[in-house]
């Protein structure tokens, strides 16, 4: 492998790279052999512990739970797009009143923690006679991807090309048909990427919903180990399941960004070989 | 409301616990992070295959489970009992923090030109001289902004704790408002500036850091 850093490894330093390989294989696996040790050793292996993930009736409880999941997170990320255009656009408004107003909502609910939210929404809100754990979650999601996506309309509004709306302005449209018509069409296309990838946020955040008991596979999760006090196999089934949700999730933006957007970004090739495509890197936490 | 106020040390020490589990898990997940990073960038070849594959696993795993994974699958297998829960919470941030970090360090040193790199070979520099003196430095001031968000949003990741018995700023606004029913807007209120405060601080310091340490480019 040559690069631009070093020379191609001459014969004693690809016997070093390989000696490196070789300690870090005996690393890797020693620690892997302690784990498999440590589950062989307290019983993980035993049949009984896996067995509700191949026992339809608890595999259907857990579909149910991802089929839960899915919908809270796709709900909110419906919700808090149509709020992240409201905001965005505010936030770009040549009216002072409307564009303060808009910067406090967007600034506060980045801020926050999510949970803080999802807690407050639910205590306040949701119990006794309100609207419930599953609409909290949806509500303080919405809330948090709303205002970060309010961002993402914000800066892709403003990644447009001047001349586009000088031409609009120009033709004798008003503001509202400039930002209709010509700008938003083109900003959602740039940003499309951008808002399946906090689908993925938004479906990571729905696990949030433990702590108010809220429905969703984290919650499912919790009540298979508490009735077969299988925890550690339980664990690893559910994040499985989420990982499998998120990587299907990434691949579709790719696929869209590929699709619809094109690949306009300029491919740098970079020190270290060349870049990844850019819709999995996103802000995602 | 005023009973908040009449037990105002509680709500400073939650944020006491919560600016705790910040920086020791902040300073834990820029250790492991950059090594992780400096493996993904690295020669050797199943280090960075390793080092991928745990990004792309943590990455795409919610904070929660993670967290589960910590407090509740790992006693099963015999680790973890009877550890502070303290230390487990700064466990959990720490494994789910890393992941980001050693994507932040990764792109770092990727946005370093390929110009700088070829003209510090060109010149004469052996590898060892071409990073610590070109790549690295500006790799390093390349990497505080996305870094600050990474801690920005470890920051607030904090408060999944609160799931898990420590008693943090969000598990503290919980018990406050379940006994004060009547004042919980003002209580999310309280709560949510000292959030803010802490997120207002790390960010006004990453801009400070960037603008004193900014090369022209």
């Amino acid at each position: 492998m040559s690069s631009v850093l070093y020379d191609t490894a001459g014969p004693r330093t690809q016997a070093r790279h390989r000696m490196y390989s070789v300690i870090a294989w005996v690393a890797l696996l020693a620690a892997a052999g302690v784990v498999i040790w440590r589950m062989y050793d307290t019983g993980q292996f035993e049949y009984e512990l896996w067995e509700p993930f191949v026992t339809p009736v608890y595999m259907q409880v857990i579909l149910e739970g991802l089929w839960d999941t899915l919908q809270m997170a796709f709900l909110s990320i419906i919700f808090a797009v149509i709020f992240g255009l409201i905001f965005g656009v505010g936030k770009l408004s040549d009216h002072a009143w409307v564009r303060w107003p808009c910067w406090v909502v967007v600034e506060f609910f980045r801020a926050v923690p999510v949970l803080l939210l999802m807690v407050f929404i639910f205590f306040t809100y949701g119990v006794g006679d309100g609207f419930g754990s599953y609409w909290s979650v949806v509500i303080a999601l919405t809330l948090y991807n709303g205002s970060v996506l309010a961002e993402v309309f914000r800066a892709g509004i403003n990644a447009v090309p001047k001349g586009q709306s000088e031409a609009a302005y120009a033709i004798g449209m008003r503001k509202t048909q400039v930002m209709t018509i010509v700008l938003l069409p083109q900003a959602v296309k740039i940003m499309l990427p951008a808002i399946i990838s906090q689908m993925v946020v938004a479906l990571k955040d729905t696990s949030l919903g433990y702590y108010i008991l809220a429905p969703g596979l984290t919650f499912v999760g919790k009540q298979l180990y508490g009735e077969f006090s299988n925890q550690f196999q339980t664990v690893i089934v559910i994040a499985a399941i989420y990982i499998l949700a998120n990587l299907i999730l990434t691949w579709v933006a790719t696929w869209v960004q590929r699709r619809f957007v094109g690949e306009k970004r300029i491919e740098l090739q970079s020190i270290t070989g060349t870049a990844e495509s850019g819709a999995s890197q996103g802000t995602a936490f | 409301m005023d009973n908040v106020m009449s037990n105002f040390d509680l709500v400073l020490k939650a944020f006491g616990l919560t600016i705790q589990l910040l920086v020791l898990s902040g300073i834990a997940s820029l250790v492991l992070g950059t090594v992780l990073g400096a493996m993904r960038v690295g020669p050797v070849a199943v280090l960075a295959k390793f080092a991928a594959a745990y990004v792309t696993i943590v990455r795409n795993t919610p904070l929660l489970i993670v967290f589960v994974f910590v407090f509740i699958a790992a006693p099963e297998l015999g680790w973890f009992v009877g550890t502070p829960f303290v230390v487990k919470g700064v466990v959990a941030l720490t494994l789910y923090t890393s992941a980001f970090v050693c994507e932040a360090v990764r792109s770092g040193v990727n946005s370093v030109s390929l110009g700088q790199a070829e003209a510090s070979r060109a010149i004469g520099l052996t590898f060892g001289q071409s990073m610590q003196l070109v790549v690295l430095p500006q790799a390093f001031r390349a990497v505080v902004p996305p870094l600050a968000s990474v801690l920005i949003a470890l920051a607030k990741n904090t408060s999944v704790a609160a799931a898990f018995g420590l008693m943090e700023a969000t598990a503290r606004m919980r018990y406050f408002t379940n006994n004060n029913a009547d004042a919980r807007p003002e209580i999310f209120i309280t709560f949510a500036i000292g959030y803010i405060i802490i997120v207002e601080v790390m960010s006004a310091g990453a801009i400070t850091l960037e603008r004193r340490w900014r090369v022209a480019r």
